[in-house]
């Protein structure tokens, strides 16, 4: 185990002091999740600093219908705090706006509580109108979603602007709820991975990695060092999916009509290539519990020179791009996050990286086969959607550069036997995280399990933590900077939606 | 000036999907298919029951000695494969969309039900209309995010659902056809029900992916309603999760009447 984990139990009126106190310039809060127990609702806020991830919890008992609230002395805490207000029915005293974000029920009804046993029957969520909170003369609000034009996720914008201007912007993420953590309850640990893998699905193979990492450490298995290494091959390759996706809607938004196509083209042959491995453009059934499910499906020669072209072509098709003006105009200087705005939100992925936090965890809290293996974060300064443009060019290539060290070393062991593929996985008791980093940023999850069986599942997206601070990237930008700033977050609804 | 030249530089690489087969579609696994459906098989180990008890979304039945998979249900995880790949196999044939959910079950149900056909008909009288220019528009409710990729990849060079006289519009207003992903979030169902309506008469719905079809791993959730089939009536079903562009066009292509007389015959 690289990481080490303390845990700090404090009573609930001191909560939010010691969570501040704790962060203390040097952590950042990753989560802060509600494990039911027998008599207690138990608060657990994951701190991430260096090599270290700390946890700081509280128990609230039964009855217990508020606390003191932690967002106003850790912004980053405010979304998990409103997420906890509607699914446990818990308000946090104190908190500046609980309006409903995943589940907004309708007056009366049971909150879901997932983990608590409760038999919770089908909800209806109440869907009113937001009321208006910028007022001025001439000002007007545009709700934008669920259904928007283009092929996209279901989300709600809701943009108060007098024109141009985007004084502020509220996102509604509920519309897709799918109660996924309730999903979880009940669960074998291998059906457990193949709802991971459905969080947030254009992250399938981080969200299964930091799900399997998470049981991997609880029951102190060692994943054979093959498995490792296909883990990161899969994960990487994702990556540069992701990328070029966010990447070719800056272009469809530019309106880059052959930059678009070109980049749509490439990204299509790194799913095809996904699939030639392992069966699923997305790599479903790469990870499971243990290890991964097999041996790549191609050679290594039939797969070096695939991915090879694909590389060359990129290159040449990135450097046109990164030296087109009409393209680069719409990026630079829109959608600025200043470095103390990321750093107090604890920002994740390349949202943070744009803004000149260095955080990755395949870095700062190595896993898996990047144990192993070489890597730096890239990072800039200037916070806007160039910046983020830039991180994510850099980490293609590091991916690609990552992708060549492990085929070279999978080549070199040779030989097969399905025992280097999966290690045998004692399931036990107990309590435990796991992470990994996906594309949008650090993925974690806490399980809580009793004899195999899953208890309590909390899957933490980059996508959820980071949409947070949507509100905050509009501080000089127009409606006709929207696409842009959207793509430049390259965010899953789904995993937002919970 | 440089981008042009970049346009023309690969050359076509465009599918000739449905006209010819297209060979990429065998090196994905698109479903699960039943190799020997026969008594034989019974009993070995592990016993065919506790494989479709291990079945993560119970899409595997047995019925006097009879293994059926439900492709509405499954999730191509490939559990049953491993288990016993004397019985289960994945299955590289695309065309997996179908009219009704009671026929995605593998292997087919070798009589059509009556019903069947003029089901089709009615479908294609409906669409007649339409001809050769089909307007589509999607709404997601409550999908994992990878049908929204899968979906917006027919728009690339290389699917290019364009040369066959279809679009994506913004408008439901403008729209012929729908798409509905995600397993039917509550909080969707308004806006769906809404959508629908929006479309001029005639109309035809494609429910997209395992999750739309009958809920996949979220169904029996407080927040899902296993599917959107209860809540508007659709035409095709495309399991699969999720399923490949190559599956979702083969959808499409159903639904509007559009697939050459070798493939609709299946």
């Amino acid at each position: 185990m690289t990481a080490q984990q303390t845990t700090a139990e404090v009573a609930a009126e001191i909560f939010a002091t010691e969570i501040a106190a704790a962060l203390n310039g040097e952590h950042r809060l990753a989560g802060l999740f509600v494990v039911p127990e027998a008599e207690t609702l138990r608060l657990v806020a994951v701190l991430a600093g260096g090599r270290q991830l700390r946890t700081i919890t509280t128990r609230l008992p039964h009855g217990t219908s508020a606390y003191p609230s932690v967002t106003a002395l850790v912004p980053g805490a405010d979304w998990y705090e409103r997420e906890i207000h509607d699914l446990y029915g818990i308000e946090a005293t104190g908190h500046p706006d609980l309006d409903p974000l995943v589940l907004p029920l309708r007056s009366g009804a049971p909150a879901p509580r997932p983990g608590s046993g409760d038999a919770v029957p089908p909800l209806t969520p109440s869907i009113d109108p937001l009321p208006a909170l910028v007022t001025g003369e001439g000002l007007f609000t545009i709700p934008y979603g669920p259904v928007r034009s283009g092929v996209f996720e279901s989300i709600e914008y809701v943009v108060e602007t007098p024109g141009e201007d985007i004084p502020r912007v509220r996102t509604r993420v509920h519309y897709k709820h799918r109660g996924v953590e309730a999903a979880f309850v009940g669960r074998s640990v291998e059906d457990g991975v193949l709802l991971a893998e459905r969080i947030e699905g254009v992250a399938t193979v981080a969200h299964a990695t930091g799900y399997c990492e998470a049981l991997e450490r609880l029951a102190e298995t060692e994943v054979p060092i093959g498995a490792q290494l296909i883990r990161v091959l899969h994960a990487e390759l994702e990556r540069i999916a992701n990328h070029l996706d966010s990447t070719s809607r800056h272009t469809e938004a530019a309106g880059q009509a052959v930059a678009y196509s070109r980049l749509t083209r490439h990204k299509e042959r790194i799913m095809r290539l996904r699939a030639q491995l392992c069966g699923s453009r997305f790599g479903r059934g790469v990870v499971v519990p243990g290890g991964v499910g097999g041996p790549p499906l191609i050679g290594v020669a039939e797969f070096q020179s695939a991915l090879g072209a694909i590389e060359r072509d990129l290159r040449m098709d990135f450097r046109l791009l990164m030296t087109t003006p009409s393209f680069l105009d719409r990026l630079r200087g829109t959608g600025v996050l200043p470095l103390p705005l990321v750093t107090a939100h604890g920002a994740l992925g390349p949202v943070g990286r744009g803004s000149g936090l260095e955080e990755d965890v395949r870095v700062s809290r190595p896993y898996g086969g990047y144990r192993h293996l070489g890597l730096a974060a890239p990072s800039r300064q200037a916070g806007d959607a160039l910046a983020r443009q830039h991180v994510r060019n850099e980490e293609i290539w590091a991916s690609f550069h990552l992708i060549g060290q492990v085929v070279d070393e999978l080549d070199s062991r040779g030989g097969s036997g399905s025992d280097r593929w999966a290690a045998p996985l004692e399931v036990q008791s107990g309590e435990t995280l796991g992470w990994a980093e996906a594309p949008q940023g650090e993925v974690l999850y806490l399980l809580s399990l009793e004899n195999g069986v899953l208890l309590r599942a909390k899957p933490r997206s980059a996508s959820f933590h980071n949409l947070g601070l949507f509100t905050a990237a509009f501080p000089k930008d127009i409606t006709t900077d929207f696409a842009f700033i959207e793509a430049s977050f390259g965010l899953s609804i789904a995993g937002a939606a919970g | 000036m440089p981008w042009i030249t970049r346009g023309v530089r690969d050359g076509v690489v465009t599918s000739h999907y449905p006209r010819r087969p297209d060979g990429y579609g065998a090196t994905f696994r698109a479903a699960i298919a039943v190799r020997s459906p026969g008594r034989d098989a019974l009993g070995s180990d592990p016993p065919l029951d506790s494989v479709a008890v291990l079945c993560p979304t119970r899409a595997i039945s047995i019925e006097s000695g009879e293994v059926r998979v439900d492709r509405g249900r499954c999730i191509t995880c490939g559990r049953c494969v491993n288990l016993r790949p004397d019985i289960f196999a994945f299955d590289a044939d695309i065309e997996v969309a179908e009219h009704r959910t009671d026929l995605l079950v593998a292997p087919e149900i070798r009589e059509e039900p009556a019903d069947l056909a003029a089901l089709r008909d009615d479908l294609i009288r409906r669409v007649r209309a339409l001809r050769r220019s089909i307007h589509i528009r999607h709404v997601d409710c409550g999908s994992d995010g990878t049908e929204e990729w899968e979906i917006a990849a027919l728009t690339n060079p290389v699917y290019d659902i364009q040369r066959l006289g279809v679009f994506f519009t913004a408008s439901p207003r403008h729209a012929d056809l729908l798409l509905v992903t995600g397993a039917g979030s509550s909080g969707m169902l308004g806006p769906l029900q809404r959508t629908y309506e929006a479309m001029p008469a005639p109309k035809v719905v494609v429910a997209v992916g395992s999750d739309a079809t009958a809920g996949g791993l979220f169904a029996g959730g407080y927040a899902t309603r296993g599917g959107i089939a209860h809540e508007i009536a659709v035409d095709v079903f495309v399991p699969g999760s999720p399923p490949s562009p190559f599956s979702i066009l083969h959808g499409i292509l159903l639904a509007i009447g559009l697939l050459p007389a070798r493939s609709a015959e299946r």
